[in-house]
Parts: C-alpha cells; structure tokens; sequence
C-alpha cells in the first residue's frame, strides 16, 4: 500500500457505489435479485442515517443483546504465555451467546421498516440461525432457517433452540450438505418469495449491500473495544485477533480500526487437519479469488472452478469464501490472514477454559489459539485485543466425542 | 451474421417460433451429450442450449441441481463441455449452441482464454446466470471480440429502465425468466408474460426467448404464441433423471427427450 492512496482516500471508505473493495464483492446474483438488492440497498442507505432507527437500534442492542459487552484483561493467560497483554472482547456474553445477535437485530429492523413479514436465513453452527429465530420470535414474524444435512446433525442443539423459538428448520440435501449449501439453497428461497421476505445474511459476505450492512451492525464490536481500550490503557491496542469463517465478527471489530495503521490485526482461519491435507477451510490461506454467492472473493475450488468441500472441527468457519473485505485487506497487506489446525483450536478451548474460566467456542478458539502463538513473541507492554465472538456451551458435545467421552 | 440471428432471421421467414431445449452436459455421462444434442435437432431444436456444470447452481431448482451433480460425478468441466460442442460441429455447422451456466468456471479460465476456446469449439452464445450488466464490462468484450453472443435474463422485477440498460449489453437474444423463482417453477401465467413480453418489444428489437415453467406442448404453444423462442429446460431434464441409474438408459433417454421435442415442435408450428 502506498502513502498516496491512504491520503486520497480512507481505508475505511470502502466499498465503492457497486459494493467492490478492489477487485473484490460485487453483486453477481440473477437477475431477478437485483431490483431487490437495489431496494434493500436504498433502505440500508437511508435507514442508517435516520436518527430514529438508529436510536432504536441502540435501545435493542443495550437491552435486548445487553451491550456493550465487557473487554476483559486476561490477566492470567497473559502471564501463562509470557508476552503482550491479552484482553477479551466478550461477545460471548451477549444474548444468545454469540455476536451474531448484533446483525440480526439491525436487519430485522430494516425488515420491520420494509414491510416484510417472513424472515429466511441460513445457517452453519446454528449460531446465526438462533439468532435469527430468536428476533422473529420477538417480532412475531414466520422464520425459516435453512441448514445442511450435515451440520443438523453436529449441531442438534440450536437446531432444537430454533424450533423451540417457533422457526422452521430447513435440511438442506443438496450438494456437501453444509453451509454453502444452504446459502444457495436461502438464495433460491429469496429468488422465489422476493415480495415479502427478508433475507438476514449472517457473515459479511453475498452481494452488495451485504458485506456492508452486516460489518456495519458488526462494528459496534470495534467501536465499543476503541472506547474500552482508552479507558482501560489510555491508548489503542498493538494487534486485534480475531477467527474468520465468512468473516462477520473479524471485520466487526477490525473496521473501526482499519485506518489506524499502528494497530496490527490478524484473521484466523481453520487449518482442519492441516493446510498440506488440502482437508481445511482456510481460503484466505490456500485458496484463490473466484466468484461465489453472490461476491468475487478468495474461494476453495479446484483448477475448473468448481467449490470443494471444506472441513473444520468448528461448523461455523466451514465455508468455503469469506467476505470480500478481508480478501482486499489482504490482498493491500492492511491485515495479515494465518490458520490453526482442529488440534490448535482444541488445545486453546480447554487452556481458555481452564486458565481464565471462560469456555470458548471452537470457532474463538481458532483465535485464542493463534494469540498463544502471537503473544509471546511480543512485549509485555503491548496489548492484544482478540474477540472472544461466542460461547462453548454448543460445541461441549464436539468437544466430549473427540475426548471419547459419551453422555 | 451470427448463427443465432441468421437462425431467428431464418425462422421469421417462414413465420415460425424458434425451440431451445436445455440440457446439462455430461448428464447422466458424457457419453451421451453429443448424441443428444443431434437427436434434439432433429427432432425440431433450433438452438440447443447446454448447462456447463457447477457445484453451486443458486437459480436452479432440485432437477438441474441434480443435473449437476450427476454430471460432475464424472468430473464434467467447461473445457470439457467445450471438446463436446467441438465434436458437434463435425457434423452439424448450423444449428446455433448457447453455453449457460454460472461464473466462476470462467472466471478460472480466464474471460479471453474462454471466449477464444468457445469461438474455436463453435458455441454461438453464452448465458451466465449470476453476472449482470454491472460486473459485465470485462466480460462482454472478450465475448464480442470472439464473435459470441452475451445473452442476459430479464425478469418479472426488472424495471424497464434496467431492460433498457441490460439491452445495450445483449446480443443474439433476450432471455425472459417468466416467473420469480428458480428452474422448473410451475406456476406460468401466460397472460402476465405476454404483458412483460410487449413493454420488452417497446425495448429492444432483439427476439426474446420464454424459460422457466414451460413443462409440455401445451405451455410451449401458448408462449409461442407470444414470445419468439420458448425455453424448456426443467421437463427434459425430469427424464434423463428417470434413466439416469440404468445401463441401457443413454438410449432411453435419447428417445423421451426427442418425444417431447416432437410434439412441443408440432404444437409450436400448428
């Protein structure tokens, strides 16, 4: 990146009128899905300048999601790894036990003010779609949620918490059977039932304007951990880390920092068995630019094109893209994208929970996992921010099968 | 002239309505697709339009998902598809071929590597279903520099200033998706198209084919009444489904679809 491009324009200006940050984004959807992409674009635009859906906006994510969320100094595990001051920002501790809460609250308001009355979403871990469920609960709105055959089953949990919130859990067959697949599948949904349905896209990824929208509900990650910091150090973090599926909570909380560049930010991806077996869920990493729901972003495809099958011990960061945000900052070198392995992440699951009591979900754990590599290798006077994005009460089944324990 | 307009120029003549049968390539194996595609004609096809295989196929419905799927089992890829229109040509130089199918396995290729490569193999035109006009500005020259044919979708949500934009990009013929929705929808009303189809003429001079819900003889025939070219997709691929497991199936499957084509042909011109 050069100097001169920070001075004519602002990183954080992006994307431009199109939705492209670079090369990357876009709307590459049929046709039939433009003009409603125009119209939720036209009332995302307006919306967030309209000082009475913003001050409602603050009302539910103050009492309905219970922000801000706390950002906590590690104070032990920083001692443990012997470098940089690790702080926590605790999304975790948010309604419904992750920050996916923080979009699905700001689309079902722009739903509200369109007038649509069914609400769709798709889902990998099930975190987005217990998200989704739960604000068309409060609304009282029809919800369908659609899923992959595959992660139905490693995610019985929050498929039975959606039903229990009155959604209807869609199993998706077609294809790998996971959350690529039920992207494609919500998209056909929306295609279909275009005049009254909302479709809440829960990563930072599809067409424009989704990137946008969800990191801009997302960053009040950022904005919240800026004021924390300040309060807490009286300056701005050294480096934020941060795990990377399609991406949601990584750029939530790097956008408000994206042209500070004294704060350094790491993306975590999963490794899965090891980025050498071809068996992970690391684009970023090991993939490269292709067009996919939606967006031209970093992909996992073979030499044809075509989308191959992910894998991760964490259902939520087993996709295939990732938001085109990160694939520019990448590709700009404003942030740095690296991987942990299945064994990484699982080892910093139970050091998490058993140093600072906080049980991590396997996706966090990618991060708290790259932050024990990270740490030590700084001073003790920096300061490390990583998002703690979602609990690990829904992965304690995961975790006890892969410890050979049955309940 | 362009084989797809001396073909619609042709069938203006002679005050008959163009039939575009699709079919995936490769599906149920690639042994079948060139085979096919003759048969197709001579049972009355005009143009033939052939599905490239995605992993990912987001507009279509579960029958050309499977479509898909099955083809891929054999690892059908564009270049693939290409070396099987080329083996086409061999024997037929006129009836056109359109390629339709998502971006990305072009975008691999690469817009000039696949737009020379499909120019050599003899394709006439390319629909991709997910690239608009917006994201089409490399994509449409390298296409027209190789003497192909973008074709783009209108559909019951397109405004017609956006018709009017989509047109300037679109060459060979209109595609109009005739309902919101995804491959093999059923539900088609004929009188609602035929009102899309006269606000699309006031447009644009170029022919425009009707897909999406055309299922027999009789839906073919009434949008043939209206439109200049009917697209039937979702109904021939239900019957290479019904023979796909079957040893002897690839003959089956040849003799169902050309059945089809026989008697949407003959409504189409009584």
């Amino acid at each position: 990146m050069t100097s001169d491009s920070q001075t004519e324009k602002k990183l954080s200006d992006m994307p431009d009128d199109k939705g492209h940050f670079g090369q990357y984004g876009g709307m590459f959807v049929p046709e039939t899905l433009m003009e409603p992409l125009e119209e939720l674009k036209q009332a995302y635009f307006n919306y967030m300048q309209d000082q009475e859906f913003l001050n409602e906006l603050d009302n539910d994510l103050k009492n309905y999601v219970g922000r801000p969320s706390p950002l906590y100094f590690a104070e032990r595990l920083s001692r443990e790894l012997g470098g940089a001051k690790i702080y926590l920002k605790r999304e975790d501790l948010n309604h419904t036990g992750a920050h996916k809460v923080n979009n699905t609250v700001g689309q079902m308001l722009l739903a509200k003010r369109m007038g649509k009355t069914r609400i769709i979403a798709e889902t990998g871990a099930g975190q987005h779609g217990v998200a989704t469920a739960t604000v068309a609960a409060r609304l009282g709105l029809e919800c369908v949620v659609y899923m992959g055959a595959e992660d139905i089953q490693r995610q019985a949990l929050n498929v039975y918490r959606m039903k229990l919130l009155g959604a209807r859990v869609v199993s998706v067959e077609s294809g790998s059977r996971t959350l690529k697949d039920a992207l494609n599948e919500a998209m056909r949904d929306w295609v279909t039932n275009i005049d009254k349905t909302f479709y809440i896209i829960g990563t930072a990824a599809g067409p424009h304007p989704y990137p946008a929208l969800v990191r801009d509900f997302q960053a009040i990650i950022g904005r919240e951990t800026r004021q924390q910091i300040m309060e807490h150090e009286g300056r701005l973090p050294d480096a934020l880390v941060a795990c990377i599926g399609g991406g949601s909570n990584a750029i939530g909380l790097f956008y408000p920092f994206v042209d500070d560049h004294d704060v350094s930010m790491y993306g975590v991806e999963a490794a899965g068995h090891g980025l050498e077996t071809g068996e992970h869920a690391a684009p970023l990493c090991a993939g490269k630019p292709g067009v996919l729901h939606g967006n031209r972003t970093y992909l996992m495809e073979d030499r044809h094109g075509q989308i191959i099958p992910t894998h991760s011990v964490s259902a939520g960061l087993d996709y295939p893209g990732v938001g085109p945000e990160h694939s520019w900052l990448k590709d700009i070198g404003r942030a740095n994208y690296v991987a942990v392995t299945d064994e990484e992440a699982l080892s910093a699951f139970h050091e998490l929970t058993q140093v600072e009591g906080i049980m991590p979900a396997l996706e966090s754990s990618h991060a708290i996992a790259y932050v024990k590599k990270l740490a030590p290798t700084m001073d003790k006077e920096q300061i490390i921010v990583v998002n703690l994005s979602g609990r690990g009460d829904k992965d304690i089944h995961t975790v006890a099968t892969i410890d050979g324990i049955e309940f | 002239m362009s084989r797809i307009k001396g073909c619609f120029a042709q069938l203006k003549e002679q005050h008959k309505k163009a039939l575009i049968p699709y079919v995936a390539a490769g599906d149920p194996n690639p042994d079948i697709t060139v085979d096919l595609m003759h048969a197709m004609v001579a049972s009355g096809a005009d143009i033939i339009e052939l599905g490239v295989p995605f992993s990912d196929p987001m507009a279509d419905g579960p029958v050309i998902q499977k479509a898909s799927e099955r083809a891929l089992v054999y690892g059908t890829s564009l270049s693939d598809v290409l070396a099987m229109i080329k083996v086409f040509r061999e024997q037929d130089n006129s009836t056109p071929v359109v390629l339709m199918g998502y971006l990305n396995p072009i975008e691999i290729m690469g817009y000039e590597t696949f737009a020379k490569a499909a120019q050599d193999a003899g394709v006439d035109g390319v629909l991709t279903v997910d690239i608009p006009p917006e994201e089409a500005d490399d994509y449409v020259p390298a296409l027209k520099a190789h003497a192909l044919d973008p074709i783009f979708l209108l559909s019951p949500t397109t405004t017609k200033e956006r018709m009017r934009h989509i047109c300037e990009y679109a060459s060979g013929f209109i595609y109009y998706v005739s309902v919101k929705g995804v491959t093999g929808t059923s539900a088609l009303d004929t009188s609602e198209v035929a009102q899309r189809l006269k606000i699309i003429n006031e447009v644009t001079d170029l022919p425009v084919g009707v897909g999406f819900g055309i299922k027999n003889a009789e839906t073919a025939a009434a949008i043939g009444k209206v439109s200049e070219a009917v697209v039937v997709g979702s109904a021939l691929v239900n019957l290479v489904e019904q023979n796909a497991h079957d040893t002897l199936g690839n003959d089956k499957i040849i003799k169902d679809i050309s059945q089809v084509l026989l008697s949407m042909r003959a409504a189409l011109d009584a």
